[in-house]
């Protein structure tokens, strides 16, 4: 027999739900990663999952984003489109925020490391102290795993079931 | 025999007429048949469907007793201290409560480990892969019959940085015995395209992690494939029903990365119903700290479970420090 594993894709997802027997459905934070992306302004970093200060940020890269760092490695898990991953060496002495990536500016940027290309189901290391930038010509889906940080949005009641 | 001199202490005994032996931990008693595995312990007595038992004790032993709680059922089952293991039943079951009959030891964790994977090599018979999905395995039952030790003992993927990184985890393929599995022959086999400049290919680096799934020959088994300080990605492949009911000492969080998964949700301490949890491709939902679930996927699934390994979690929600729930809104 043939098997058709269901993917999703920013044009054709389709959201599950929670069903409450006894309970509140927004202790399950249920939301929909395309459908946060579907609504999202390129590059914006919508926090989707959490726990303590861990995060997971759903992300609509959409043209090129600005270069990015952090501290500590994160990862990029490609979801739907193709991503070009650009990695340049940061820096010496660039501040970075204490956790979560922030903006670098270009002349920070220094030697170039490597790309990567990558798409659907793809985890692309993004390594702790170096300058990352991401492209897509058409809209992709990214899945960071990374801290909280200064441009991490939180956007719990719009994105998640609530009743 | 004893297996170790600690208090409580394990004892194994001679086989039975089915060739299996029975096992003591503390006052717990293990024995099975060519059906059943059965427990006893001072105040009751209970039965389980061998490979049901199988199952969840091979999760059990694998996963070091995971975080928080490990239901093999509604009735007995483990909690993880971290160092030591509570062996309990009927201790997170209302009725067992109420009537007084339930039952706890804390164990230290190396001899419940030993006396636990001694179980799981003895029942285990030639042919019975408790990782496998149930169509991909042959019979728990009859008498004893050879081992598995080869299947029970299956190296876990702990990633230090990520998996595909120059001394980190490696890839699966058919050449180190990872063929795709039937029900993702249709999964994108493509690597991504990785150009590193010399010197930088230890921090380069990207894999096809559907494909790596695709090729998992276990179910309900989380992995670490990329690390994040304390926060760890720990997908696995999902077909017919886990094994065990996981109770949470902390909030995990589910990512449905293919096909459809069905969560019941019970109250942790009680098993009373509290919701199901429907989730398809791309959905994302936690596990509060004060539930227990168990997933049902009818076709084999991708799910990515996202854990927060931190130790001083357990604290921070069993003294009312954190909520239980994992965002507030
Ligand atoms: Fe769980």
């Amino acid at each position: 027999m043939a098997y058709e594993t269901r993917l999703a894709s920013l044009m054709n997802y389709q959201k599950g739900r929670v069903d409450v027997i006894d309970d509140d459905p927004k202790n399950y934070a249920f939301s929909n990663i395309f459908e946060v992306a579907s609504l999202a302004k390129p590059f914006e970093q919508v926090a989707v999952a959490k726990n303590f200060e861990y995060v997971l940020e759903a992300v609509r890269a959409e043209g090129t984003s600005g270069w990015r760092a952090a501290t500590h490695d994160q990862s990029a898990l490609v979801l739907d489109g193709q991503v070009e991953f650009t990695f340049k060496t940061l820096a010496d002495g660039h501040p970075l925020p204490d956790s979560g990536s922030g903006g670098v500016p270009e002349e920070a940027a220094g030697t170039l490391m490597g790309r990567v290309l990558a798409r659907r189901g793809h985890l692309t290391l993004l390594p702790a102290g170096r300058a990352y930038r991401l492209a897509s010509p058409a809209p992709a889906v990214v899945l960071i795993q990374t801290v909280a940080g200064p441009d991490t949005q939180f956007r719990w009641a719009e994105i998640c079931q609530t009743a | 025999m004893t297996l170790t001199g600690a208090t409580p202490h394990g004892e194994v005994h001679e086989p039975n007429e089915f060739g299996y032996k029975s096992f003591s931990l503390g006052e717990f008693h293990f024995s099975r048949d060519e059906y059943f595995a059965y427990v006893r312990w001072p105040t009751g007595h209970h039965v389980m469907s061998a490979d049901a038992f199988l199952r969840a004790l091979q999760r059990d032993v694998a996963w070091e007793f995971f975080y928080g709680i490990v239901n093999f059922d509604g009735v007995v089952g483990t909690v993880n201290h971290y160092g030591t293991v509570d062996l309990f039943a009927g201790r997170y079951n209302d009725a067992y409560r109420r009537a007084e009959l339930d039952h706890v030891e804390n164990i230290e964790t190396p001899v419940i480990k030993a006396t636990f994977a001694a179980i799981l090599s003895d029942w285990t018979n030639e042919g019975f892969d408790p990782f496998a999905s149930p169509e991909e395995t042959g019979s728990a039952f009859g008498p004893k019959n050879g081992d598995n030790d080869a299947a029970i003992t299956r190296h876990r993927v702990t990633a230090q940085r990520m998996v595909s990184l120059p001394g980190d985890e490696p890839l699966r393929n058919d050449d180190n015995g990872h063929p795709v599995n039937r029900m993702f022959a249709d999964v994108d086999q493509d690597e991504p395209e990785v150009y590193a400049e010399p010197g930088f290919e230890a921090e380069v680096g990207s894999f096809n992690l559907f494909a790596y799934l695709s090729r998992s020959p276990v179910t309900w088994n989380p992995s670490v494939v990329s690390v994040c300080r304390e926060s760890l990605y720990c997908p696995t492949t999902e077909e017919y029903i886990l094994p065990i009911i996981h109770g949470n000492d902390r909030a995990e969080w589910f990512v449905q990365l293919s096909d459809e998964i069905t969560w019941d949700v019970e109250d942790r301490d009680t098993g009373r119903k509290r919701a199901k949890v429907v989730m398809k491709a791309g959905d994302v939902a936690a596990m509060p700290s004060d539930i227990r679930h168990q997933g049902y996927s009818p076709k084999r699934s991708m799910l990515l479970v996202w854990e927060n390994a931190s130790l001083k979690i357990p604290q921070l929600i069993s003294s009312g420090q954190f909520p239980t729930q994992p965002v507030d809104f």
